[in-house]
């Protein structure tokens, strides 16, 4: 079935469309039902009505979950920004980080890396060649060194020269690992005693392929670090990160930029519009809905 | 854990039905909708659920697990021995080649593991059979993916063949495969980038790769932690390159790992190992059994 039969054969298929791009169960059935109500209330008939409904409302229902917050970076208003990111191995963290210190680079900030991933093997490296690409500065340790001791050094230079922004990359962990988490912690702590407005964002990076554990990421990672916003990545692949709206629902955290891609350039602020339209990619005619 | 496992699921739905003579078709489709919901929970891909569902409740109806004494328990014994079949039942061990060297390909999305799995499996071999395994450098696009796969092969004494990031990573495994002839290596392991089923032009390349190297083993290594898109994932890979085995990694999180079955169902290709931690020694054979009572939370 598609939008041409708004029938109860229809909304089957928008639940398990929407338990395919990872909503969770419990929230497919919320929103399906949902949906069909107010399909009915607003006598929505034609495909291209019941459409716009259903995205409208599920865009409402993305904005209602969250706190009037917008998906713009917390700035400090005077002295160095610091932006934490955390996560668990593998999403694009470092990625990211590299997206983002050229968007800002570009926008005319002075920007300090902080290569606070000292145990996985070619994580310095990494970013190092990140700090190159966005021409960008970098503060390092050693191999297997603290890696709170890189965040204090970065913390120190990003005050003495003036730096406007500071992102401090930390190696992959997984949620369940209390040792890890408390290390992190730490790093926060560091932070915030030098700077005490600071970290002024923890973003917490999820992969978009990821199903029903992002939403014990997000809770977790949350606890030990006030996880203030998401990014997604990889929604350049066939995944649709559909459980970033249970975590919205939740825990209230918002998402502010997305992942499409490997290059640079491919970072782009979170829309929920379009976010939408993703997750029923298949079951709406995306273009007819544009016009 | 987040989830109820399928053990109270199916007693908190049994409880409703206790005291009842007989059990209806009715009684019977709530069962299967718990059994249903465990699965999805658990990140089973929901088409892959349809099917097993319909395959566990042909079973029940045929043993008539409903008129026994303690039903729900039945039913989950039944549901535990079907996701241990589906998975696999053996452990399946790793391909051999009659003739040096056995060559092993790692193939998967970004970040889903490949470079330290290949450090882990090298170790691996080394220490089992006494080894002597190349691994070769075929990732030219992720920033440091050398350094990284360097290192790795630093910390376990196992030479790389690598050409840096301005050949092309077919090339870079011709040469590798020269050279690992030349020194008698018995296995070669070889690292690629990480990249989306969907894109064409790096998927041509592994192709390339496959015809020129012959691998013994193609192993697709799949993030346990993926939800619903698991299989999109391995029909893309599977399609493409028809993998001999596939690598789960990260499952000392704390995540039930449904991927483990929609990858086994779609693909039929047995999973051989699971990772376990980041640390060189934390790769083990995958068992089945265990995988299933994992998945359904128990
Ligand atoms: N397709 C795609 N790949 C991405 C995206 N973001 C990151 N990647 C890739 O995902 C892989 C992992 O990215 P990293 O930035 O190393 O991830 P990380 O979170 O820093 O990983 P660890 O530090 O090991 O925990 C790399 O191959 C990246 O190129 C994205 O938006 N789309
Ligand atoms: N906790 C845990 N982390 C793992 C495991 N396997 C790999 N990792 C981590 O996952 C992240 C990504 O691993 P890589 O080996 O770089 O993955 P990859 O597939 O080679 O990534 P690309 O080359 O970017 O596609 C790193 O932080 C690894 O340390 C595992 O079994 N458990
Ligand atoms: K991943
Ligand atoms: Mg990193
Ligand atoms: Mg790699």
């Amino acid at each position: 079935a598609n939008f041409r039969h708004v029938d109860e054969s229809f909304f089957d298929d928008l639940e398990e469309t929407l338990i395919g791009a990872d909503v969770g169960f419990d929230m497919a059935v919320k929103l399906s039902d949902e949906l069909r109500d107010e399909v009915k209330l607003q006598n929505a008939k034609k495909p291209q009505d019941v459409q716009n409904v259903v995205v409208e409302k599920l865009v409402e229902i993305y904005d209602a979950a969250g706190n009037d917050e917008s998906t713009a970076l917390n700035m400090a208003e005077s002295g160095p920004t610091v932006i934490l990111f955390v996560g668990v191995n593998g999403v694009g963290k470092t990625t990211t980080i590299g997206k983002m210190a050229n968007r800002y680079h570009e926008a005319g900030k002075k920007v300090l890396l902080a290569a606070a991933d000292t145990f996985r093997a070619g994580a310095t490296e990494q970013l190092d060649v990140w700090a190159k690409r966005a021409d960008v500065d970098i503060v390092t340790g050693k191999p297997q060194s603290d890696p709170a001791a890189v965040v204090f050094d970065a913390v120190q230079k990003a005050k003495k020269e003036d730096y406007d922004i500071l992102f401090v990359d930390t190696a992959g962990r997984l949620q369940n690992k209390v040792n890890l988490m408390n290390e992190l912690s730490k790093m926060k702590r560091i932070i915030t005693r030098e700077i005490p407005a600071a970290p002024h964002e923890v973003l917490l990076v999820l992969d978009a392929t990821t199903g029903q554990n992002a939403l014990t990421q997000a809770k977790l990672f949350k606890e030990s670090t006030d996880v203030t916003g998401i990014v997604l990545t990889k929604l350049d692949g066939t995944a649709r990160g559909g459980i970033v709206l249970a975590i919205r629902n939740e825990l209230h955290v918002p998402v502010k930029f997305i992942g499409l891609g490997e290059q640079i350039s491919d970072l782009r602020p979170f829309d929920p519009n379009e976010f939408v339209y993703g997750l029923f990619k298949g079951l709406i005619d995306v273009n007819a809905l544009k016009k | 854990m987040a989830f109820e496992g399928l053990t109270e699921r199916l007693q908190g739905a049994m409880r409703k039905l206790r005291g009842k003579g007989k059990i209806s078709e009715k009684d019977l489709r709530e069962t299967m909708r718990e059994i249903r919901l465990a699965l999805l929970e658990a990140d089973v891909n929901f088409t892959v659920v349809k099917d097993f569902v319909k395959q566990v409740r042909d079973r029940a109806m045929g043993a008539d697990v409903l008129e026994g004494l303690n039903p729900a328990q039945q039913i989950v014994k039944i549901v535990d021995e079907e996701l241990t079949k589906t998975m696999g039942d053996e452990a399946v061990s790793l391909n051999k080649s009659p003739k040096i060297p056995t060559i092993i390909m790692m193939v998967g999305l970004q970040g889903a593991g490949k470079t330290t799995t290949a450090g882990k499996l090298a170790l691996k071999l080394k220490d089992e059979e006494n080894a002597r395994p190349l691994m070769i450098a075929g990732d030219v696009y992720r920033p440091a993916a050398i350094d990284q796969l360097v290192q790795v092969a630093e910390g376990i004494d196992v030479p790389v063949f690598q050409l840096g990031t301005d050949v092309n990573p077919v090339e870079i495994v011709r040469q590798g495969l020269a050279q690992a002839a030349e020194n008698h290596n018995d296995y070669v392991i070889i690292d690629t980038a990480g990249r989306l089923q969907i894109d064409e032009q790096l998927m041509n390349e592994l192709s390339e790769i496959k015809d020129l190297a012959h691998p013994d083993e193609i192993l697709l290594t799949v993030d346990a932690m993926t939800g619903q898109n698991a299989v999109a994932t391995a029909e893309g890979f599977n399609d493409k390159l028809d993998v001999t085995g596939v690598v789960l990694t990260k499952l000392d999180g704390d995540t039930r790992g449904g991927a483990a079955l929609s990858i086994r169902a779609v693909t039929g290709k047995p999973i051989k190992f699971i990772g376990q931690g980041e640390k060189m020694t934390d790769l083990d054979v995958f068992h089945p059994d265990r995988m299933a009572s994992r998945i359904l939370g128990m």
